[in-house]
């Protein structure tokens, strides 16, 4: 299997809004698949979302057990037309994009969400995510929207952790 | 082929134009800029900006003299051995604050080498009052020894009235 090739900046397919997924086949399986397998390929990702391989298909990827340091997670999550109920509370944190090499830079996301999407068979899901795990969801979710972090940056200064 | 990035640095009182008028000159002469770091010190605005393809150091300094002028700035130009796409990931991040005494980042800082803690990006600053200051200091840094390591080093600091906070940073990638 060869990894799919990454959209990169400033690829206006980054900047899109994705359709819903409707249909729920072999094929959207297998390109599941190929999308953990290409997340796999790049450098150290914990999430990766259908639109960064040109897919424009409301699914992404989302595993904080990929994480350096262990963090609460649901595991390895497909998350196929997911969508935030509810979130609390705010944290700063560092992020980057396999779509955007080279630059990390401070993001404000919520602090924790619930989160409702569907399985690769079509079967709804529900989520309660915290920390790590709610930022790399929040940020596959806004790829989804073709929101990129860089549209959410704030001052390198910026510090919201509890002292 | 493209020259060497030159580091320049300028120094002036603060006000409203510095950053487009330098820009501006450079940008005329088809400089490129890589990267940059601009703020204001006490009451001076200071920048460091890479640049290349403007000429050898003396005629940057030759285009910039009459912003310098204008603006009252202290230029200095170097020919640096830099180059673009090298950024680091911080795994660490360290804040102190106290009252303000002579001798904080050297403690600090010899502490966090020590650690085996990289210093990527260090601000600080001075609040409180004239009669009472306090000192507050950020720094990002990569370790190569482990958090825990730089916990067990500061924790002397407590004793001084140093608060230091070790936090883990993890950048999240997708």
């Amino acid at each position: 299997m060869e990894p799919l090739p990454i959209v990169t900046y400033p690829d206006e397919r980054l900047k899109t809004t994705c359709d819903p997924v409707e249909q729920f086949d072999p094929e959207l399986r297998e390109f599941a698949e190929h999308l953990q397998y290409t997340a796999d390929q790049g450098p150290s990702a914990v999430g990766i979302a259908a639109p960064q391989v040109g897919r424009m298909q409301r699914l992404c990827l989302v595993d904080a057990t990929r994480a350096k340091r262990p963090v609460d997670n649901n595991g390895p999550l497909v998350l196929v037309n997911p969508e935030i109920t509810n979130w609390k509370g705010f944290a700063v944190g560092r992020e980057g994009c396999l779509s955007i090499p080279d630059y990390t830079g401070k993001v404000i996301r919520a602090e924790s969400i619930e989160l409702v999407a569907q399985d690769v068979q079509g079967r709804e899901v529900r989520f309660e995510m915290k920390g790590f795990e709610a930022r790399i969801a929040q940020h596959e979710l806004d790829h989804l929207d073709g929101i990129l972090f860089l549209d959410r940056l704030v001052s390198r200064h910026a510090d919201l952790r509890q002292r | 082929m493209a020259q060497p990035w030159l580091l320049l640095t300028l120094v002036g009182a603060d006000r409203p134009g510095i950053v487009a008028h330098v820009t501006r000159v450079l940008f005329g002469v088809g400089a490129e800029l890589g990267e940059t770091a601009m703020m204001r010190l006490g009451n001076q605005f200071a920048i460091m900006m890479m640049v290349r393809n403007a000429g050898k150091p003396e005629e940057v300094t030759g285009l910039l003299e009459s912003t310098r002028a204008e603006f009252d700035l202290k230029l200095h130009v170097d020919e640096i051995d830099a180059s673009l796409h090298q950024h680091r990931e911080p795994d660490v991040s360290v804040t102190v604050h106290s009252a303000d005494r002579s001798g904080i980042v050297a403690d600090v800082t010899a502490a966090l080498l020590e650690a085996g803690m990289n210093i990527l990006d260090l601000r600080s600053d001075v609040g409180g009052s004239e009669d009472e200051p306090i000192y507050i200091m950020q720094i990002d840094g990569e370790t190569t020894d482990g958090i825990e390591t730089i916990e067990r080093r500061v924790a002397r600091f407590a004793e001084q009235g140093l608060n230091v906070h070790v936090t883990p940073l993890q950048t999240m990638r997708g």
